[in-house]
């Protein structure tokens, strides 16, 4: 069976064009490709315009194909709740470009943690976020971006070195930093943090 | 700690610094340690799923309290024995390291499952491979995750270990603080400690 495409692709390309790069389905689901310019744009016309209400975003993620043509792609899955209907919105970075896309966070407020997800496994940079600092791994994490293929499985560094570097770090340093500022805590984390938390940035990407 | 400061060469002879086991020392160990092995009080450290199989053993089937460990102590300031139950990542390795400083001695550690013992499966950039490079462990339970049966055979085989333990010998009680190189092993030890074996041999750090 060959499953049409959504109907939002057609509507998708009126309206952005050549933005949309190509669709493709995939298993029944659509997959659309778009610049990486107007990728904010198309995921706000997506969510708020009338009979797309593609109203909540499932998923933010990134794929690494090892393709020595292009270094990563960023994937968002969104629904239509109350059709149902899914979509799926990629943007391809090609090698050697600056791995940034915009933030959707003031579109879903549930894309801060997705974002600082992927920045955390991948190294994108949401350009925009609020907050984009690691999420999973601690914060002084000096090995790399996990995810990526040319991550070696069980780290860059030797295990004495990684059990060291473990090891030196705070607990306390696993908190959030608004809760670490109220607690005597703060004096013990990296200094470099502290001053970014002085200045209220915490990690905003310019 | 205890008899050992005691000098109890005669005068003019040379100092011995720790008394040999004798009729006094050994009644007192015998005494000392069936105190302590009669009230072990765990201080769980449930990570995943082997801490599932902790709980049951804790819970009235398997009733870890019939061999003294009553009370689940969620402080570590009044535990003997911390059950790493689970795999330990990086992250919680400093988390570990500060509960087990916290305890006060005499101190016991098990670490409960494959995960904890050797980092199990998870050979990866993330996991401890054997909580043993953070800390001393005394007894050693395999299992993915061991049946309760199993933990609770670990806990006999700790009791057995503490009955044979003597304060003529302080070694075992002794603080093992971690060094100048922020870590309690030498580097080569962790390293040798963590190297992957049986399937994970196989597994090439691919670039």
């Amino acid at each position: 069976m060959i499953a049409a495409p959504s109907p939002s692709v057609a509507t998708l390309r009126k309206e952005f064009g050549e933005a949309i790069e190509r669709h493709v389905v995939s298993c029944g689901d659509t997959i659309v490709y778009a610049s990486r310019e107007r990728v904010h744009d198309v995921l706000a016309w997506l969510k708020e315009t009338p009979g797309e209400d593609y109203s909540y975003l499932t998923d933010i993620t990134a794929v690494d194909y090892r393709d020595p043509e292009r270094a990563l792609e960023v994937v968002w899955q969104i629904r239509a709740i109350d059709r149902p209907a899914d979509m799926r919105v990629k943007v391809a970075i090609p090698t050697g470009e600056p791995l940034e896309v915009p933030t959707v966070w003031d579109l879903w407020r549930g894309a801060n943690w997705l974002e600082r997800e992927v920045f955390d496994m991948f190294g994108v940079l949401f350009i925009g976020h609020p907050d984009l600092r690691r999420i999973l791994m601690w914060e002084t994490y000096a090995e790399g971006f996990p995810l990526r293929k040319s991550f070696p499985l069980r780290g860059h560094f030797s295990r004495s070195e990684q059990t060291r570097q473990a090891l030196a770090g705070q607990p306390e340093s696993h908190y959030s930093l608004e809760e670490l500022s109220i607690a005597d805590e703060y004096q013990n984390l990296p200094a470099d943090v502290r001053e970014r938390l002085k200045q209220g940035k915490r990690g905003f990407v310019e | 700690m205890g008899l050992s400061e005691i000098e109890p060469g005669a005068a003019g002879s040379p100092v011995v610094s720790a008394v040999s086991p004798n009729f006094m020392t050994t009644s007192l160990d015998f005494l000392a340690n069936w105190a302590r092995t009669g009230s072990l009080w765990p201080m769980p450290f449930g990570t995943a799923c082997c801490a599932i199989e902790f709980m049951a053993t804790a819970a009235s089937r398997y009733d870890i309290s019939r061999f003294g460990m009553e009370r689940m102590s969620f402080s570590p300031r009044q535990a003997d024995v911390l059950i790493c139950a689970g795999r330990l990542p990086f992250k919680l390795a400093p988390v570990i390291r500060r509960v087990w400083d916290q305890m006060p001695q005499p101190k016991w550690s098990i670490s409960m499952g494959a995960c904890a013992s050797s980092g199990g499966i998870f050979d990866n950039y993330a996991m401890v491979q054997g909580i043993d490079t953070i800390i001393p462990v005394d007894v050693y339970v395999p299992g993915c995750p061991p049946r309760p049966e199993g933990l609770l055979y670990g806990v006999m085989l700790l009791m057995k270990k503490i009955r044979g333990e003597s304060f003529t010998d302080d070694f075992l009680r002794r603080e093992q603080t971690i060094g100048a190189n922020g870590l309690y092993l030498p580097p080569d030890r962790i390293d040798e400690l963590s190297e992957p074996f049986g399937n994970s041999v196989s597994q090439t750090r691919s670039t």
